[in-house]
C-alpha cells in the first residue's frame, strides 16, 4: 500500500511482521535478531548463518507462519562489515497475507549461506544469480554455476570492489 | 491450495499429467542425443538456449542456459541516478515498458514516500493497461506461431499496432517509452486522446471474440495445449510463479487487488482463472484462457479510468516530480503486477548519494522460466514448444 | 490406345477424333533423327509446374495469405507486386550454394534432385485434357501413388546428408508420415478405382462424362463417395507435408526440418517439388471423383453449356482449375489451422484414418456389386 501508507508509526503491514516475528523468535531465540520495524519494509536477520535453512523450513511449514511465497532473493554486498548477504522478501500468498524480509549475512571471503532451494524451488536460480553476481557459496545447492555471465567470467561484477577486466578471450574491454 | 508436504525440504514433487499426454506404454527408448535449443531457434522467444537430452522424440530432460542476453542491469543502475535507470528498465520486459517503468516508480516513490496527483495515477493506469493488452496480444500471437498457427499472429499484431499508435501519440516512442517518471509521468495525454481510446476499446472488443474463435476454440489448439506443461498451485507458489502463469494454475492472486497500489482499489475488475471446464487447472490452455480473459478485464479498467479520470485545464504531469532524487537511508521492496507477473525492485538507498547503493530487479519471467527444467521432464519436442510458450518469458528481463 | 468408342459423339476436337490425339501426334514428331516430340511432351510438365510454382504456388499463396490475415502481402516489386517471384529466384540464384562441411555430399546434393525427379515423374501420367496425356498407362493411378513414395528417398537423403539434428528429426518425421498416410490414402483412391473399373487416367475422365456434367462425377455416382474423398484429400495433406500435416518442417519446433541447410537454388528445388506435389494430389483427387478435364457444367435443356465448356483446351482450362481449387483449400487450411503433435497425427491416420477407410472400400464395394 504505497501511497496510502503514511507517516503512521505502524501500519498493519508492520504489525503482521511483528507478530511472525514473535513465533519465529520464540523458537529460534538468539539465532534471530530484532525485527528492524520500518515503514517499507520489515525485517529481521539471522544472526546464526547455519540455522538459516531450518529457520526457512519452520518459516513456510509453520500452521501460523506458512510463508509460501518467495517474491525475491537479492544478493548484497556490505563493504565496511566485510560481509556479503542476501535479503529474502517472504510472503505468506493466499493464506495469511503477511510479508517479512529475512537478511542472512556471511564472511566476505569464501562465506558460506544454506542454501534453501529445497524449501523454495524458487531460492534456486535467485541463489545461483546471488553466486554470479557476488561470489557466496550457498552450501547445499545442487548445481551452484553461473547463470547470467559466462561460465569462465572472473571476478563477481556485482561486488562494490570489482575491477572491470581488461581484455575478455582476447576482446578489449572499452571503458 | 492444496496443503504443501512436511517431508525433509524437497516436499512438492511434479507431476506433469494431464489426459493428453502420451503414454509410452512399452519401453522403445534407444539412445540419448543431446539436442541443442537456441539460442537461435525461432520458438525460444530470444535468445534462451535450452540443452535437451532427447531419446527419439522424447526429452528426457532440458537444462535451459540463459545470459545471452545479459546487459548488467544491476550494474548499470548502481552507476547512474535514479530517474537516470527509467529508461534501463524500459529495456527489461521491452513489450510491456509502461509497466516496468510503473514498478520501478513504486518503489522509489515509496521510498521517497511522495504523494502522486491523482491525474497521474490515472495516466500511469490507463497507459499500463493498454501496455498490458498489447504485451498478452504478442504472448497469444507468438504462442499461436509456435503451435503453428500464423494467421491469429498477424491479426495480433495488426491490434497492437494500434496500442502501439495511441501509446507513440501519448509518449513519443514505439516502444520503449521512458514516459513514466519518479513523481509524474513525462507529458499529459495529447488532445483527444481520451476519445481515441475509448475507440480503440469499442474496435477491439469484437477483435477478442473473432480471436478466441480463431485460436482458442480450435479444435487443435486445444489438443496442443490441453494437459500440457501441468503445475500444480502448490508447486507454483513455491516455484514462485506470478501473474497470468500463477493464475493459470488456480490461485487468485493478482498484485493489483491483493497488494493495491495506485488507484486500482477504486476500480471494478476480476482476477481471472480458469474454471477448470475448457482446461485442465494449470496447464497451458489455462495460462493462455487467462491471458486472453485479461485483456477484456483491461479493458474495462481504461474505460472506468478514462470515465473517471479528473479534468485538469493546464495540468503540470510533472509538478510533484522532486527536483533532487535523493531518498532516505532505507530498503525498499517494490512490486507491481506486469502482464508477466510480479515485477518487483529491492532498491538499497544510503542516504547520501543520487544513487542506489543496491537495485535488484525480480523479473517475473527469470522465475517462471526457472520451472522449465521441471515441466520438461519426459515431454514430447512439441510440447516442449508448447511449454515455452506458455511461459511467455521475454529474454530481455530473464536476463536484464 | 483406340478409346474411340468411348467416346460419345457430341466429343469434339480440334486436330483430330482419336484421344490423346496431340501427345500422339507430337510424339511422332522427329527431327533429324531426334525425338523432338517426346521431349516436347515432357518439357510441358515440368514447364507448366515452373510456371505454375511461380505465380499461382508463390505469388498466389503470398497474396492468398496475406488477404486472409489482413494485409496487402508483396506490393513493392512491380505493381501489386507481380514480380516479387521473379526477384525472389533472383535473389536464390545470387545466394551462395552451402554445403555444410561435415555433410553427406553425395546424399546433400542428391536429395533435392530425387525429391523433385519424384514429384515430376507422376506428372506424366497426368492427363491434361483429352488429346494431352504424357503416357496413357494402363496402370497409371497406381503409377501415380506409387512414384510419389519416391519423394520419401529424397526426404530421408536430404535430412540424414545435412549432418543436422532437426533435419534428421524432420527426415525420420516425414518418412513416417508419408508412409503411414500412404495407406489411407491408396485405399481411398481404390474406393474410386472400384467405381471405374479401371487404373487408366484417362479412362476415369471418360467415365465420369456426360451431358449433366458434375452429375456424372464420381463423388456424385454414389452415395458413400464422399468418405473417401474426405478421407484421401486429409491423407493427400499429410502426404505433402501441409498444414495441419506440416510436422516435418514445423518451422516453430525443428527450425525448418529436412531442408534447414539448404540454401539457394537447392532450397528453390525443394520449394518447387512441394508445390509439384500439391497440385499433383489436388490432380488426382479431381480425375478420381471430381470429373479431371470434364466440364462441371451440365446441358440445361437448349442451354448446352456442357458442350460449349467441352474440348481439349477447355480440358486443360477444367483439369488446372480444379487442382488450383484444392491448391487454395489446402492453402487456407495451413493459413487457419495449428499444426497437429507428431502422435496425434499418427493416430489420426491409423485409429481414424484408416478404419474408415476400410469401411469406406467395403461399403463401395458393396454398392458397385448389389446395388448400382
Amino acid at each position: 500500500m504505497e501511497d496510502t501508507q503514511e507517516n503512521k508509526p505502524q501500519s498493519a503491514e508492520v504489525i503482521a511482521a511483528k507478530a511472525a516475528w514473535q513465533i519465529i523468535r520464540e523458537k529460534f531465540g538468539d539465532a534471530v535478531s530484532e525485527l528492524d520495524e520500518n515503514a517499507f519494509m520489515p525485517f529481521f536477520e539471522v544472526l546464526k548463518t547455519e540455522r538459516w535453512r531450518e529457520i526457512a523450513l519452520f518459516m513456510r511449514d509453520d500452521a501460523r507462519l506458512r510463508f509460501n511465497y518467495m517474491a525475491c532473493l537479492s544478493g548484497v554486498d556490505y563493504p565496511e562489515e566485510e560481509k556479503l548477504g542476501i535479503v529474502c522478501n517472504l510472503e505468506s500468498l493466499g493464506e495469511h497475507g503477511h510479508k517479512i524480509a529475512v537478511k542472512v549475512k556471511c564472511c566476505r571471503d569464501k562465506g558460506i549461506i544454506p542454501s534453501v532451494m529445497k524449501v523454495w524451488k524458487t531460492a534456486d536460480w535467485h541463489e545461483r544469480e546471488a553466486f554470479d553476481m557476488y561470489g557466496m557459496r550457498f552450501g547445499g545447492h545442487d548445481d551452484l554455476r553461473r547463470i547470467l555471465c559466462p561460465e569462465d567470467w572472473e571476478g563477481y561484477p556485482l561486488r562494490k570492489d570489482y575491477q572491470v577486466q581488461e581484455t575478455y578471450h582476447g576482446i578489449k574491454v572499452p571503458d | 491450495m492444496q496443503e504443501l508436504g512436511k517431508a525433509e525440504y524437497s516436499s512438492v514433487r511434479v507431476t506433469p499429467q494431464g489426459e493428453n499426454r502420451v503414454i509410452i506404454e512399452k519401453d522403445i527408448s534407444s539412445e540419448e542425443m543431446i539436442l541443442n535449443m537456441g539460442p537461435q531457434h525461432p520458438s525460444t522467444h530470444g535468445v534462451l538456449r535450452l540443452e535437451c537430452k532427447t531419446d527419439g522424440e522424447v526429452v528426457i530432460e532440458a537444462e535451459p542456459y540463459l545470459g545471452y542476453l545479459h546487459r548488467c542491469f544491476e550494474k548499470h543502475a548502481e552507476m547512474v541516478d535514479y530517474p537516470g535507470i527509467v529508461p534501463f528498465v524500459d529495456r527489461m520486459d521491452y513489450l510491456a515498458s509502461m509497466n516496468n517503468d510503473f514498478a520501478f516508480c513504486i518503489a522509489v516513490e515509496k521510498l521517497l514516500d511522495i504523494e502522486i496527483p491523482r491525474r497521474v495515477e490515472f495516466i500511469r493506469v490507463i497507459v499500463s493497461e493498454f501496455n498490458r493488452i498489447a504485451s498478452h496480444l504478442v504472448a497469444i500471437g507468438t504462442y499461436a506461431i509456435d503451435l503453428g498457427a500464423f494467421t491469429p499472429f498477424l491479426f495480433c499484431f495488426r491490434d497492437r499496432e494500434h496500442i502501439l499508435n495511441l501509446l507513440e501519440w501519448a509518449s513519443g516512442a514505439r516502444m520503449l517509452y521512458n514516459y513514466i517518471l519518479i513523481g509524474g509521468v513525462a507529458h499529459d495525454f495529447p488532445q483527444g486522446f481520451k476519445q481515441r481510446a475509448s475507440e480503440f476499446v469499442k474496435y477491439f472488443r469484437p477483435k477478442a471474440v473473432e480471436l478466441q474463435r480463431l485460436l482458442t476454440e480450435n479444435e487443435i489448439f486445444v489438443k496442443r495445449t490441453k494437459g500440457v506443461g501441468m503445475m500444480p498451485a502448490d508447486v507454483a507458489v513455491n516455484y514462485g510463479w506470478s501473474g497470468p502463469m500463477l493464475r493459470g494454475s488456480g490461485v487468485e492472486w493478482d498484485l493489483r487487488r491483493d497488494d493495491p497500489y495506485s488507484i486500482y482499489p477504486e476500480l471494478d475488475f476480476k482476477v481471472c482463472v480458469p474454471d477448470g471446464k475448457f482446461s485442465d487447472i494449470g496447464d497451458s490452455l489455462s495460462r493462455h484462457v487467462v491471458r486472453a480473459l485479461e485483456m477484456e478485464e483491461s479493458l474495462k479498467i481504461i474505460e472506468q479510468c478514462l470515465e473517471m479520470m479528473p479534468e485538469e485545464e493546464g495540468f503540470d504531469p510533472r509538478a510533484a516530480i522532486p527536483k533532487r532524487i535523493r531518498p532516505k537511508a532505507g530498503e525498499v521492496y517494490g512490486r507491481a503486477e506486469n502482464p508477466r507477473g510480479e515485477l518487483g525492485f529491492y532498491i538499497q538507498s544510503d542516504g547520501k548519494s543520487t544513487k542506489p547503493l543496491r537495485c535488484k530487479a525480480r523479473s517475473s519471467c527469470f522465475v517462471n522460466l526457472s520451472a522449465m527444467k521441471e515441466l520438461s521432464r519426459g515431454q514430447l519436442i512439441p510440447d516442449l514448444v508448447a511449454i515455452i510458450g506458455s511461459i511467455d518469458i521475454v529474454l530481455g528481463e530473464v536476463d536484464r | 490406345m483406340s478409346n474411340g468408342a468411348l467416346l460419345p459423339n457430341s466429343f469434339s476436337l480440334v486436330m483430330s477424333t482419336s484421344l490423346n490425339a496431340w501427345s500422339d501426334a507430337l510424339s511422332e514428331l522427329h527431327l533429324f533423327g531426334i525425338p523432338l516430340g517426346l521431349i516436347v511432351i515432357a518439357a510441358i510438365p515440368l514447364v507448366f509446374i515452373a510456371l505454375y510454382a511461380l505465380t499461382y504456388g508463390v505469388y498466389g499463396e503470398r497474396k492468398i495469405s496475406a488477404f486472409m490475415q489482413d494485409r496487402l502481402g508483396p506490393m513493392e516489386v512491380g505493381k501489386w507486386g507481380i514480380l516479387q517471384t521473379l526477384a525472389d529466384i533472383l535473389k536464390l540464384l545470387q545466394k551462395e550454394d552451402i554445403v555444410n562441411k561435415s555433410a553427406d555430399k553425395f546424399l546433400f546434393v542428391i536429395g533435392p534432385g530425387v525429391l523433385f525427379v519424384g514429384s515430376f515423374l507422376a506428372f506424366a501420367v497426368l492427363p491434361f485434357g483429352p488429346a494431352f496425356i504424357g503416357a496413357d498407362l494402363n496402370v497409371g493411378l497406381f503409377y501415380a501413388i506409387g512414384i510419389v513414395a519416391l519423394e520419401v528417398v529424397g526426404i530421408l537423403a536430404a535430412g540424414w546428408g545435412s549432418n543436422n539434428k532437426w533435419a534428421l528429426y524432420g527426415a525420420i518425421r516425414s518418412v513416417a508420415q508419408i508412409v503411414s498416410y500412404e495407406i489411407p490414402a491408396a485405399i481411398a483412391i481404390l474406393c474410386g478405382a472400384m467405381m471405374a473399373g479401371t487404373l487408366s487416367m484417362q479412362q476415369f475422365n471418360l467415365l465420369q462424362q456426360g451431358e449433366y456434367g458434375f452429375l456424372h462425377f464420381f463423388l456424385f455416382q454414389n452415395p458413400i463417395a464422399w468418405l473417401p474423398f474426405i478421407i484421401y484429400f486429409i491423407a493427400s495433406l499429410a502426404e505433402t507435408n501441409r498444414a495441419p500435416f506440416d510436422i516435418p518442417e514445423a518451422e516453430s519446433e525443428l527450425v525448418a526440418g529436412y531442408f534447414t541447410e539448404y540454401t539457394g537454388m537447392k532450397f528453390a528445388v525443394i520449394f518447387l517439388a512441394e508445390y509439384a506435389s500439391m497440385f499433383m494430389v489436388s490432380a488426382i483427387i479431381s480425375i478420381v471423383f471430381l470429373g479431371g478435364w470434364n466440364s462441371p457444367l451440365p446441358n440445361i435443356g437448349s442451354l448446352l453449356l456442357n458442350d460449349w465448356t467441352t474440348g481439349p483446351v477447355w480440358g486443360a482450362f477444367w483439369i488446372v482449375m480444379k487442382g488450383f481449387f484444392f491448391i487454395f483449400i489446402q492453402m487456407w487450411l495451413r493459413w487457419t489451422l495449428p499444426r497437429l503433435r507428431v502422435d496425434q497425427l499418427m493416430h489420426l491416420c491409423w485409429k481414424v484414418l484408416t478404419p474408415f477407410a476400410f469401411v469406406a472400400f467395403v461399403l463401395t464395394a458393396v454398392w458397385e456389386i448389389y446395388v448400382k
